[in-house]
């Protein structure tokens, strides 16, 4: 980085550890903050949509279909998250190559032979000859989809919460109109349901913001495991020895996570008030009155 | 092999009775579903004692962010603030770090060696990470329910006399637990499922001695197959989630007995407080 970096074992103090923190490994672990970010830039918008689907399915007077939504809704209540994080890429793996076995090779084979899952060459995602960036890129497609999964159903809970939630009189009206029950949900429940839905999603945004050091177990390359990776101890055979600093890249991390956690609750505070504003609550109507005072 | 035999075999192995060797292949059905049976022993004592050992500390500290007192009140809410604030998968691998760097030969204090290996180990380190962090989440729930007590109940301690410790065991702390009741159910939940982190953070399972999600993995790793091992962890879970639920809702009724309609059935509200 710098150009007195060129022989480190020949500087000390605060230069040496310039040149230490802006070396190569050390903007791969500085990326994978972007990573972190991406994956929650990712995961909120889809989760919001698997729940709105799951809380929608739950309300459906198809009976299969709310049983669906039921199932998915409660699922997460029994079942550890973390189960479902190392459950559901593995198995998408295998359900996509098992998709591609069947149409792109000799189907007569079985895929699983014993404990192995032997599939094709030409059915192996990602290719065996694609570059490194396609697999990690597979990787975090997979991560997004567990994170999706999971958060989905937590984002189903509460917005089935809040759609109980908007006044039984709001939707009457809206029926008292000659509205169809579509033009209800569009018209009056889907529009004043957030409000109640603030709480709970705003929780779960801190949920998602924890949770994302997880992508450590899916073999993803995150923050977690740079921070292991870089902490560990290094040997003079290294560039930059020095002894275990482990606990430091932790500690690195828990201040980012604690300043993520902060920010968003200030955010969401500020949204809340927006929210409020104009709503048949206690808080918007506090807020009428502030403004008519 | 019998599927006694192999209960009597792997029925204990968590714990480290039994056969020594976890089965290296012709996995059973029945072998998965004892070994990863006979890890949930962990996660059920992870739980247990994080939440009674939580439950105490919480109350100290929802009662000390109460305080008048700049000096009881700042520290308690800088406690809730880290570790609430933090995930807890981080919480884990900086206390094991830390605890790695204390002297491996004990600490000499007064002549006496205190030994420090075992805090290194998941059973009693992952237990303390596991009980502060419950405590942080259940002071904030704590908290929360203290500061919506009814005037009225207090004042009407007052009119009786009642100051001081009286008062605060008769009347407050009771309406405390049974407004924090639901949230708390919630936060028991949450915590249960978060013990299968333990054998994933930097905590090693020694001689192969794991929770449920660790025979599960082990399971998934060598048959390459998920979809056995992972459904039967997710089972007795569920299993043990209702069962957690069914004895909250037993203390919230005993808590809520004296309120009219107490008798019904407990409307379980879940959502999300973590």
């Amino acid at each position: 980085m710098f150009s007195y970096c060129t022989d480190p074992s020949s500087i000390e103090g605060l230069a040496w550890l310039s040149c230490y923190l802006t070396s190569g490994t050390h903007m791969l672990f500085y990326a994978s903050f972007g990573t972190v970010l991406l994956l929650l830039a990712i995961t909120a918008p889809v989760a919001l949509v698997f729940g709105y689907g799951g809380a929608m399915a739950s309300r459906s007077r198809v009976a299969p279909l709310r049983w669906f939504g039921k199932i998915y809704t409660s699922m997460v209540r029994g079942i550890p998250d973390i189960i479902f994080f190392l459950f559901v890429p593995i198995a998408l793996d295998q359900g996509f190559e098992w998709v591609r076995h069947q149409a792109l090779c000799d189907s007569s084979q079985p895929v699983r032979q014993g404990n192995d899952f032997v599939v094709c060459d030409a059915a192996k995602l990602p290719l065996s000859d694609a570059s490194p960036w396609v697999h990690d890129a597979y990787g975090i497609f997979l991560a997004v989809i567990a994170f999706s999964i999971v958060f989905g159903a937590f984002a189903a809970n509460v917005l089935y919460g809040a759609m109980q939630a908007v006044p039984r009189a709001q939707l009457e009206t809206a029926e008292a109109y000659g509205m169809t029950r579509r033009q209800v949900t569009r018209r009056v429940l889907v529009p004043q349901m957030w409000i109640y839905a603030l709480p709970g999603l705003s929780n779960l945004w801190m949920i998602l913001i924890k949770a994302t050091p997880l992508l450590f177990l899916l073999g993803v390359e995150d923050v977690v495991y740079w921070a292991r990776e870089l902490g560990g101890a290094k040997t003079s055979a290294f560039t930059y020895p020095h002894p275990d600093w482990r606990l430091y890249y932790f500690l690195a991390l828990l201040v980012f996570y604690l300043l993520m956690t902060w920010i968003s609750g200030r955010v969401l505070d500020r949204v809340a008030r927006r929210l409020s504003r104009g709503q048949a609550t206690m808080g918007g109507e506090a807020q009428r009155k502030g403004a008519v005072a | 092999m019998s599927c006694t035999q192999t209960i009597i075999d792997y029925g204990l192995r968590s714990l480290g009775y039994g056969e020594r060797l976890l089965p290296r292949a012709d996995y059973t059905i029945c072998q998965q579903f004892t070994l990863i049976g006979s890890g949930l022993i962990w996660n059920i004592y992870f739980a247990v004692l994080a939440l009674s050992m939580g439950f105490v500390l919480a109350n100290a500290l929802a009662v000390a962010r109460t305080s008048r007192h700049a000096w009881l009140r700042g520290p308690a809410d800088a406690f809730i603030f880290v570790f609430r604030g933090s995930p807890l998968f981080i919480q884990f691998f900086i206390a094991y770090e830390a605890l790695v760097l204390l002297p491996r030969a004990g600490i000499d204090v007064f002549g006496l060696t205190i030994q420090t290996s075992w805090l290194t180990r998941a059973w009693a380190g992952a237990l303390i990470v596991l009980t502060l962090n419950t405590t942080a989440y259940s002071a904030q729930i704590f908290h929360g329910a203290l500061m919506a007590v009814p005037k009225g109940d207090i004042e009407a301690a007052d009119a009786y006399g009642m100051t001081g410790w009286t008062r605060f065991r008769r009347v407050i702390w009771p309406t405390m637990l049974r407004l924090a009741w639901p949230s708390y159910t919630n936060e028991a939940i949450f915590l249960f499922h978060a013990t299968t982190l333990v054998y994933f953070s930097s905590f090693p399972a020694f001689q192969q001695k794991g929770d449920a999600l660790y025979y599960a993995s082990y399971f998934a790793d060598k048959t390459f197959n998920p979809f056995v091992a992972y459904p039967i962890a997710a089972a007795y879970f569920i299993v043990a989630t209702l069962l957690l639920i069914w004895l909250f809702g037993r203390v919230n009724r005993r808590l809520n007995r004296h309120l009219p309609g107490a008798d019904g059935r407990v409307r379980y509200r879940p959502q999300l407080a973590r």
